[in-house]
């Protein structure tokens, strides 16, 4: 017990427990300010131009984009590794961790959770709109029909189908589980009567009964339980996308492992750039402490360190594969055309985190929204290297082309960034973003 | 379950019955009318939906035609420059392709990529549709009463007319138009080429008295050298010279020998980049080269040297290998400068090739133009009263445009018998538009004793009329042409013959065949010339030289206005929809100059820059045919007009010396279809020396076999019970020429993208030809390789697709099935020879969504249309496409020997791309059948395939390059 008294609390303020859900329920009920309609207004416009950018493509044809005979995959497809990536974190705190019984988590985990979700949903527009025929993407589904044809569970694309919508799904049944009894306090304390009509329907009835809590842990650890594993096989499933083909730079066995901490780095990094942001604006300084921003940078030097080996690893092995192809895809990352891209990613994924090593860094606010960035930017890259330059200078030279994205492909990527800060400005709006009911029994313990 | 009531006030059972009974206020009536007009209204909109195309079966079925059944005539391409025998393919009434005829000796099967692609200017929108008087539509006896008023008016009056052609081979054609010379006496015939040889016809008319281009037998020579003459692109006959050049450079385990071939030249031409060693020259210096060469050969045979200065460039190994091959040897050159000409000529005679691998017994008609004639013609155009321009365009192809449309303007009688408008239909006052030539008939002489027919495949689409015809009805004369030709045979050629069959008989047969191939007559002729008369230019420093040169894609800009020809890559440059200029990598890193860098020559011409490895360093290479003014979509105003800067003062010089050449700031990005020209070290093409295949006919090989040693796998093979497909590649035959990717997209409907989405790397086509520069970048070594689907065994594409569009036959083809495919592009990225295309827009109209057609060169018209083939799907936005080995030819030939209760022969079945190659390089057939020549292919020691070792067991192999290196 004494190792624990010397350890920060991690509640600042000396919190009662009417305190939290008062600072937790206030935002839900009081008149946000101009900042957040500000900030709605432009993910609004983002996310509008966005879905007229994707009308179009459906309407006009892929051709609308950059993406070539020789570069099939561009943007889209590094969006959606991204944003899949993104969605890693939430998940990875809330069961991981949960399982890990690391506490400090439940300051965070509501957000994260939510990020998760938003993440998902941005992540899963692109495989849907890459498609040549977007009408007919209801073909990837093995449903019975008449005309005898049925799915290929050889591709790893369709792995992903079922990864994602099996992962989004559990996401979003294990957030909206862990919700349910702040969603009662809320009910409990709305004044309006439609707001009250509403939050009762989406609290389920709940009473905060005995009965009710047991089964809600109950639910919580299995639900914990089945996302913990799909954590680690959404990424590894999205990975095979690449590990399974035979294209230089993609055809690597190193792929899940690599990919999984990728994400769970990019996770953490996005995690950040919301919170920090979220914690000043929503003065939520006594929850999401200096603490617990440490905390995850930990996780950040960790994973990041994880991806810096992976990239060592890989550089390692295409020199002893002694595979020419595979040695060329490598110096032609790092000295073609595109090698600023690869410095790009080796800069913000590889070096930066390394000052994390530092302390003093690792509780600086700024330095970390600034980290949390460039390891978003990194990430971005990383996917963008990945893609682009192992595509395009593959096995045939006569083949090799050069890709940049069209404004339309860039209009997208910014709806996408659109659409996840209007969920998540309309998340922080009308849901609690601290899980009230896990962190006051932090407080107990104390 | 018995209700409870809540509560007693108001919430009763009462107030819910009556709530009930408002709702069902619906009663019987009222269901049954909204069940009608559901009824109603879904059958009207389904019947909005699908609109009823009735298909009205024949009442009396001609004989020959059996709806969606292909019907072959044999007809005979002539547009003045190029010669073909061809057959046209024609289903339900209208051709649709156009490929080689198999009995003529000189296509042989084969047919180039203008020849192939000439089918879509028979659907050409722009066509004339009536004649036309001023630019006004008018009908046929209008136009022809005032035509023979106004030439009977210049006759009375004695006044000159001239009638302008290209060169005519057709006898009957020749005979119509000396009777209109016959009622018109004033009246001169007047030959151009646009792109001249008359410097060689006058030199062999000096040299041993006929003014015919002789017979070259590039089979029967060991040394083969070129002298910018591109014999395999585009030089007099280039289907039959690929013919003879690949048959005697085929090498098999058997015959381990080849000819050899030298190319000295200034830009990289196709035959250039085939050569064994090419020798780089400028313009200026081909005379003084050529001359040096005679007094090489001259002084070892003891003759006459000519009082020349010795060339620069070291002739004598050259020399040296002419002489061990005396007999054996050919020199051809492609200048039109009759001294050198004059000069070619006497060292083929003095190598005693004469008889041997040139003959004039055969000569060659194909070429006749006189440029003095021409010249003459331009210079006193003040003189005509009346011109005809017949199927000719030198307002645009003739170096005096300007003063031609100055002066046709006062001309009293102008008149045109294009069948499209051009530069110079659009200044005449008359427009007699001509049929196309699938709708004509006509006869053709091409060789010495060779004859041609051509017989329309289609009723004229338009209010057109043959052009023979018109002058027939002109000299007063109302025969119908078909007669005309028929009365002349009887009389002329008919009586050549052994005449072992009737008229009739012979008439029908010739149809059938479309060539008559007379016996060959030994002509022997003398060679007296003396050589000492030439008088040779003296080499002076020249400066920076332009060179002009036909494409060989565009020819001579007739045909700039197919979207098929402009869309194919240069074969050597691989640049679509334009012309540039050519410089050396030396003459960029001096001017500072790079690809797309848009520099003035001359002050007048702006062009793009293309750095071309192999270019003689001072020296900029243009290709003429480009620029075009008055054509349509697809050629007006794509590239730039080169032939006004042309010399023509009497023979025209296609080289300009001491030229200027700025730079300016412009860019102009080409569409480029391959960006990178190494082969990067990769094994991709293997290549050996004749000397080491003779040793070890593994040669540059050696992989293979290590490699197929190496395969191993955990999955079953696939059993092909039936047949197995396979392909085979010569890389030694083939020269890169690209008349395989034109019968790819015309038999497959291939989209046309254009200009602006090849740059995007966006386009279609489902073979390609990579190119690849080894060596020194100012004289590199070139290899070509047709890259098609490999149909792997193990396709890495279709274990990817999600929903399994693309799949494995049980006869070893790898299928697409366009209506699955949802268009992720996986299989594209997945592929390692990126031979996936994918339907970035809709081009051709097929997409289900409304207003997004993406048809640049308005292919989609009713027209262009009708020259889609119907036997294979025109596909949608957003499905992936690639070759299919011509699967529909397969079926076909399958379903055929099946309804004939037979086996499949070998060789039955000919792919699009092997049907028309003219270096016979592509063999497609049964990997089961132990007898097939793929078979046996498959097992030489040069087969390879590509990227083998990635084990995706592709089921087409090539076979090693050969080079004839000394």
């Amino acid at each position: 017990m004494s190792e624990i008294s010397t350890r920060e609390p991690l509640i600042k303020g000396n919190k009662s427990l009417t305190n939290i859900t008062d600072d937790v329920f206030n935002p839900i009920v009081a008149r946000p300010n101009k900042l957040w309609f500000f900030g709605l207004t432009i993910a609004g416009t983002a996310a509008l131009i966005g879905l007229i950018a994707i009308v179009l493509t459906v309407w006009k044809g892929i051709g609308l984009w950059n993406v070539n005979k020789t570069i099939g995959w561009g943007w889209s497809i590094t969006n959606f590794v991204w944003w899949v990536g993104i969605g890693h974190a939430g998940t990875f705190i809330s069961a991981i961790l949960l399982l890990f019984r690391q506490h400090w988590r439940t300051s965070v985990n509501r957000s994260a959770e939510a990020m998760t979700i938003f993440a998902v949903i941005c992540a899963g527009l692109f495989p849907l709109i890459h498609m040549g025929r977007f009408l007919l993407a209801f073909f990837i589904f093995p449903y019975p029909n008449t005309r005898g044809v049925w799915v290929n569970f050889n591709s790893p694309l369709l792995w992903d189908v079922f990864a994602i919508t099996t992962y989004f799904l559990v996401s979003l049944i294990f957030w909206y589980v862990g919700l349910i009894p702040d969603l009662g306090t809320v009910r409990d304390r709305m004044k309006t009567k439609f707001k009250k009509v509403i939050y009762r329907f989406l609290s389920f009835g709940w009473t905060g009964s005995a009965k009710h809590w047991q089964r809600f842990e109950i639910v919580s650890f299995t639900l914990a339980g089945l996302a913990a594993p799909l954590v680690l096989s959404v990424h590894t499933i999205v990975s095979f996308d690449f590990a399974t083909s035979v294209i230089p730079g993609w055809h690597t066995t190193i792929f899940p492992p690599y990919f999984v901490s990728g994400a769970i780095f990019s996770g953490f990094a996005m995690v950040l750039t919301l919170l920090i942001v979220a914690r000043k604006t929503m003065n939520l300084q006594d929850y999401i402490t200096l603490n617990h921003i440490e905390l995850m940078n930990k996780i950040i030097i960790l994973t990041g360190s994880i991806v810096g080996v992976a990239y060592l690893t890989e550089l390692f092995m295409a020199w002893y594969s002694s595979n020419e192809y595979e040695l060329f895809t490598f110096i032609n990352r790092a000295t073609g055309p595109y090698w600023w891209a690869y410095w790009i990613m080796m800069t913000c994924n590889v070096v930066s985190p390394q000052l994390f090593w530092f302390k003093k860094l690792r509780r600086s606010i700024g330095f970390t929204f600034f980290m949390s960035i460039l390891i978003n930017v990194g990430m971005w890259f990383e996917r963008f290297v990945i893609i682009v330059t192992s595509l395009h200078r593959d096995f045939l030279p006569s083949s090799w082309e050069m890709y940049k994205p069209s404004i339309i492909e860039v209009l997208i990527f910014v709806g996408t960034l659109g659409i996840f800060f209007s969920l998540f400005l309309l998340f922080v709006r009308f849901f609690p973003v601290i899980a009230m009911s896990e962190v006051k029994t932090t407080i107990k313990n104390k | 379950m018995a209700k409870y009531w809540k509560s007693l006030d108001g919430n009763t059972i009462e107030n819910k019955d009556s709530k009930l009974e408002k709702i069902s206020s619906t009663n019987r009536r009222d269901f049954l009318k909204m069940f009608g007009f559901g009824l109603a209204s879904t059958f009207v909109l389904s019947r909005c939906e699908n609109m009823t195309h009735k298909a009205i079966p024949y009442l009396i079925k001609p004989e020959e035609i059996t709806p969606s059944m292909a019907n072959y005539y044999a007809s005979t391409f002539f547009d003045g420059d190029k010669y073909g025998s061809i057959l046209v393919k024609v289903i339900d009434g209208r051709p649709i392709k156009i490929e080689g005829n198999e009995l003529s000796s000189i296509s042989q099967g084969s047919a180039n990529s203008i020849l192939q692609a000439s089918v879509l200017s028979l659907y050409d929108d722009t066509r004339y549709r009536n004649p036309q008087i001023n630019g006004a539509d008018t009908n046929w006896s209008t136009i022809d009463n005032q035509i023979v008023e106004q030439l009977k008016k210049i006759k009375s009056e004695k006044g000159k007319i001239a009638i302008i052609s290209q060169s005519i081979i057709s006898p009957s054609t020749k005979k119509v138009i000396t009777d209109f010379i016959k009622e018109y006496p004033t009246t001169e015939h007047i030959i151009y080429d646009p792109v001249s040889i008359s410097g060689l016809l006058e030199a062999n008319e000096k040299s041993f008295g006929k003014r015919v281009i002789p017979n070259y037998q590039f089979d029967k020579a060991q040394v083969i050298v070129g002298i910018n003459a591109d014999f395999l692109g585009t030089w007099l006959s280039p289907v039959e010279y690929t013919k003879q050049y690949a048959k005697s450079r085929k090498v098999d385990e058997d015959k381990r020998t080849m000819s050899r071939h030298i190319q000295i030249e200034t830009g990289m031409s196709l035959t250039g980049s085939n050569a064994d060693e090419r020798i780089v020259i400028n313009p200026s210096e081909e005379q003084n080269l050529v001359a040096t060469l005679y007094n090489y050969i001259a002084a070892k045979l003891n003759q006459k040297e000519l009082p020349v200065s010795t060339s620069a460039t070291d002739i004598s190994k050259l020399g040296d290998e002419l002489l061990d091959n005396r007999g054996k040897s050919l020199i051809v050159c492609g200048t039109n400068n009759i001294e050198t000409q004059l000069i070619i000529n006497a060292i083929n005679q003095l190598l005693g090739n004469y008889g041997q691998t040139i003959s004039v017994s055969r000569a060659l008609f194909t070429k006749q133009g006189n440029d003095v004639k021409m010249a003459d013609f331009i210079n006193n155009l003040d003189n005509y009263k009346g011109v005809i321009f017949y199927d000719c365009n030198p307002a645009y192809d003739y170096p005096a445009s300007k003063k031609l449309s100055e002066a046709i303007h006062n001309l009293e009688l102008s008149i045109s018998l294009s069948t499209i408008p051009d530069e110079t239909s659009v200044l005449v006052k008359y427009i007699c538009p001509a049929n196309n030539f699938l709708e004509s008939w006509n006869d053709f002489n091409p060789k010495q004793g060779i004859y041609s027919l051509s017989q329309p495949c289609i009723h004229p689409i338009f209010n057109t009329r043959q052009e023979q015809e018109s002058l027939l009805k002109w000299s007063g004369n109302n025969t119908d042409y078909y007669e005309y030709i028929k009365d002349l045979w009887n009389s002329e050629i008919y009586s050549n013959t052994n005449r072992v069959f009737d008229f009739n008989d012979f008439w029908n047969i010739s149809l059938q065949d479309g060539v008559l191939e007379l016996p060959e007559n030994p002509l022997n002729v003398k060679f007296n010339y003396d050589i000492n008369s030439i008088k040779l230019t003296e080499i002076t420093n020249s400066g920076l030289e332009l060179q002009f040169y036909e494409s060989v894609n565009i020819g001579t800009g007739k045909y700039a206005n197919n979207p098929w020809l402009q869309e194919l890559p240069d074969p050597v440059t691989k640049v679509t929809w334009d012309n540039y200029a050519a410089i050396s990598p030396a003459l960029a890193n001096e001017k500072k100059l790079k690809t797309g860098d848009v520099i003035i020559i001359n002050s007048t011409l702006e062009l793009p820059v293309l750095v071309q490895p192999g270019q003689s360093k001072n020296t900029v290479s243009v290709a003429l045919g480009y620029g075009r003014t008055v054509a349509g979509k697809s050629g007006k105003d794509i590239g730039v007009d080169v032939y006004q800067m042309i010399s023509a003062k009497d023979y025209r010089n296609y080289a300009l010396s001491n030229i200027s050449i700025e730079k300016t700031l412009d860019f102009k990005e080409l569409a480029t279809t391959q960006q990178h020209n190494s082969m990067e070290g990769r094994d991709i093409v293997r290549e050996t020396t004749l000397e080491q295949y003779k040793k070890n006919p593994s040669a540059g090989n050696e992989k293979h076999k290590e490699i197929e040693e190496q395969h191993q796998t955990l999955y079953e093979k696939h059993l092909y019970k039936g047949h197995h497909w396979a392909m085979a590649v010569d890389l030694n035959s083939c020269t890169g020429c690209n008349a395989c990717v034109a019968a790819c997209s015309i038999e497959n409907n291939v989209p046309i993208v254009g200009k602006e989405e090849v740059k995007r790397a966006h386009e279609m086509h489902w073979i390609r030809i990579d190119r690849y520069y080894s060596g020194d970048a100012d004289n590199p070594e070139v290899v070509y390789q047709p890259v098609m689907c490999q149909h792997c065994d193990n396709a890495p594409c279709e274990n990817v697709c999600p929903v399994g569009a693309t799949n494995h036959s049980s006869e070893g083809l790898n299928q697409m099935a366009y209506n699955r495919c949802i268009g992720t592009r996986y299989c594209n990225n997945n592929c390692p020879y990126k031979v996936r295309r994918f339907n970035w827009f809709d081009y051709n109209n097929a997409d289900a969504l409304k207003g997004n057609l993406h048809d640049t060169q308005n292919m989609t018209n009713d027209l262009p249309r009708m020259a889609l083939n119907p036997d294979v799907t025109v596909r949608a936005k957003g499905v992936i496409e690639k070759c299919s080995f011509c699967v529909q030819r397969i079926q076909e030939k399958k379903l055929k020997a099946k309804l004939e209760n037979r086996k499949l022969n070998d060789g039955e079945i000919k792919t699009a791309c092997q049907q028309t190659c003219p270096a016979n390089a592509i063999v497609f057939g049964d990997l089961n059948d132990k007898e097939s020549k793929v078979y046996k292919l498959f097992n030489q020691q040069r087969n390879y395939h590509l990227l083998e070792e990635l084990h995706t067991l592709p089921s087409v192999g090539y076979l090693t390059k050969v080079r004839n290196k000394s």
